[in-house]
């Protein structure tokens, strides 16, 4: 996926046969509301046979992005294409192309079976073919055994694997999915969404999956596209976005805590002055030694989140519950920090962010 | 407490001997309210999901006017109705007045408001985005609309007792645009009135008996099926 139709990468992309080329396209887009504008992006391909990511903060678009694709609501201004043609030309056919899921399971009241058949009986389905389809996906979401329970009577997972199940029934060439891992409990979750992981690898629909979840958006997307007060921020993979943020406020939305001026950077740097230097939390290592003064620490799921002052610069660092235990350290005491080379990302104050390249040459 | 005895065994005498003018007035009212009945659902549901779904303008004074029209006076629409079907009135060439026709027309417009006020809020009481959902999965217009029914059967199943009883209890409006006309437009409601007031109350009870047990029976059915609470 790219914002820019006109770059040298996105031609060399198009060359390619297949998985890859623009299968959704999105062209200055607008969608209101209320008159207020809430999504505006000038330009985003979705590639074909690929998973790509939607992320950002609450309120920046994710959804009505996901909205204007599935043709349900009305944008201002905007072209949406489908292997090259307008989707709002004929919305019902588009729509029999693609297939929803949402964080809600928002299953019709009926059975299991009846309600993973509807999307295949909507589109005119023989009732055996149906069926067989239906019940090939029930088995695939390790769900055959619900078939004929009532849709009322499942938990949150299974009706969450029920409602998956019924997307992927109509076989779409695109699949557009809205957090639908998010309202389902912890443990329950892991095995959805290992489960979906392999039969998404298997049946490869052109996949667009909104989510908020950091190690999510790792696991499943192979672009991703980074949304902030309804425009594309950045795009690119998922580990790209994470690591090499293109501004501070990505930077901040994807969770790097240490954000700090280049010119107070406690460490050698071969870097231009100026710009901001990123290094994510779990990236800082702490060894026993000098140079660094234990602020706090405070235990935070398997790890412990320490905060350091190096030279007048307080920095967090992210270390496992043994390590914190070898180092045998408390507020107060001495230890020393370090960044390994590779995990820091320059910023430059401004605009677009520096390329490895460009920063070797400086 | 005599009268109401001798009622009673009157009553169940032309029962018992399955008297054929209790049987045709039975069977006339039944076709009546029926046909009343469907015509309100078939453009009732429709439009009460309209207005659940569609934000347009004069919409507000719409759906005051069908909350409205659940407490018409059926005396006013039986006025009106007679009004417009009358021999010199606009749709007087038509020749309806004293016809079971008008009499449809007039439970009709009785029951339609009843439709569209229940088919709205229990339409307007589904899940949004379940609606997306709806329209995601790949249905056309009329899918969703079978879906939305479906959904929302428990409630249509209550429009649908609410318009019928609406219909089939009401006097005033048949009494106006049928006259009572015996053999062609006497129904339950207005043979009662007629008999009542000749003071043959055993006859009268007799009908209300009748009148009460299909009331009854057709919203026992209806409640059986809204209780079943998984219908396939």
């Amino acid at each position: 996926m790219t914002t820019d139709p006109d770059t040298t990468d996105t031609n060399t992309e198009r060359a390619e046969v297949g998985a890859g080329d623009p299968h959704l396209q999105v062209r200055d887009l607008a969608v209101q509301r209320g008159g207020v504008p809430v999504l505006e992006i000038d330009s985003l391909d979705i590639r074909r046979g690929r998973v790509t990511v939607v992320i950002g903060p609450n309120g920046c678009g994710k959804s009505t992005l996901l909205g204007a694709l599935q043709l349900v609501l009305h944008p201002t201004r905007g072209t949406l294409l489908l292997d090259g043609a307008p989707m709002h030309a004929n919305p019902v056919q588009t729509r029999r192309r693609m297939s929803a899921a949402f964080q809600e399971p928002l299953l019709l009241s009926m059975s299991v079976l009846g309600n993973v058949e509807l999307p295949l009986r909507l589109r005119g389905v023989t009732r055996r073919r149906r069926r067989a389809q239906a019940e090939h996906w029930l088995q695939r979401f390790g769900i055959a055994p619900l078939a004929g329970r009532h849709a009322q009577q499942l938990s949150g997972g299974e009706a969450q694997r029920v409602s998956l199940a019924r997307a992927f029934a109509s076989q779409p060439e695109v699949m557009l999915l809205d957090e639908p891992f998010a309202g389902v409990d912890a443990p329950t979750r892991e095995g959805l969404i290992a489960d979906f992981a392999d039969i998404l690898a298997e049946t490869r629909p052109t996949t667009v999956l909104v989510t908020h979840d950091r190690d999510e958006a790792l696991r499943l997307g192979d672009d991703c596209a980074l949304l902030i007060d309804g425009r594309v921020r950045q795009t690119g993979a998922p580990a790209e976005i994470f690591d090499r943020p293109a501004d501070r406020e990505v930077a901040e939305f994807v969770g790097i805590e240490n954000i700090v001026p280049r010119e107070r950077w406690p460490w050698p740097l071969d870097a231009p002055p100026g710009g901001l230097v990123c290094v994510r939390s779990e990236q800082i290592g702490l060894t026993r030694g000098e140079g660094a003064v234990i602020q706090r620490a405070n235990r935070v799921g398997a790890m412990v989140r320490v905060v350091v002052d190096v030279d007048g610069v307080e920095l967090v660092a992210q270390v496992s519950r043994p390590l914190w235990s070898r180092l045998d350290a408390d507020a107060g005491d001495a230890v020393a920090a370090c960044a390994p080379p590779e995990a820091i990302h320059v910023l430059p104050e401004r605009g677009a962010p520096t390329s490895p390249e460009e920063r070797s040459r400086g | 407490m005599e009268l109401i005895w001798d009622g009673l065994r009157e009553a169940a005498r032309l029962w018992w001997t399955g008297d054929a003018e209790i049987i045709e007035i039975t069977l006339r009212t039944l076709a009546i309210s029926s046909a009343a009945t469907a015509l309100a659902l078939l453009i009732g549901i429709p439009s009460g999901a309209v207005l659940a779904l569609r934000r347009f303008w004069g919409r507000g004074l719409l759906v005051a006017s069908v909350n409205t029209g659940m407490g018409m006076p059926p005396v006013v629409i039986g006025l009106l109705v007679a009004l417009v079907l009358w021999r010199s009135g606009p749709l007087g060439d038509l020749d309806l007045i004293y016809t079971p026709t008008a009499m449809v027309v007039a439970q009709l417009l009785l029951s339609l408001p009843m439709v569209v006020g229940f088919s709205l809020a229990s339409i307007q009481s589904i899940n949004p985005r379940l609606i997306g959902q709806m329209w995601a999965m790949g249905a056309n217009r009329r899918q969703v609309l079978w879906l939305l029914i479906r959904e929302t059967r428990l409630g249509l199943l209550a429009a649908v007792m609410a318009g019928f009883g609406a219909a089939i209890s009401e006097v005033g409006a048949s009494l106006q645009v049928g006259g009572n006309l015996a053999g062609e437009t006497r129904v339950l409601t207005t043979a009662m009135v007629l008999e009542t007031g000749r003071g043959n109350f055993e006859v009268a009870m007799a009908l209300g008996i009748v009148l009460v047990l299909l009331a009854f029976a057709v919203n026992l059915v209806l409640t059986a099926v809204q209780q079943r609470r998984f219908i396939a």
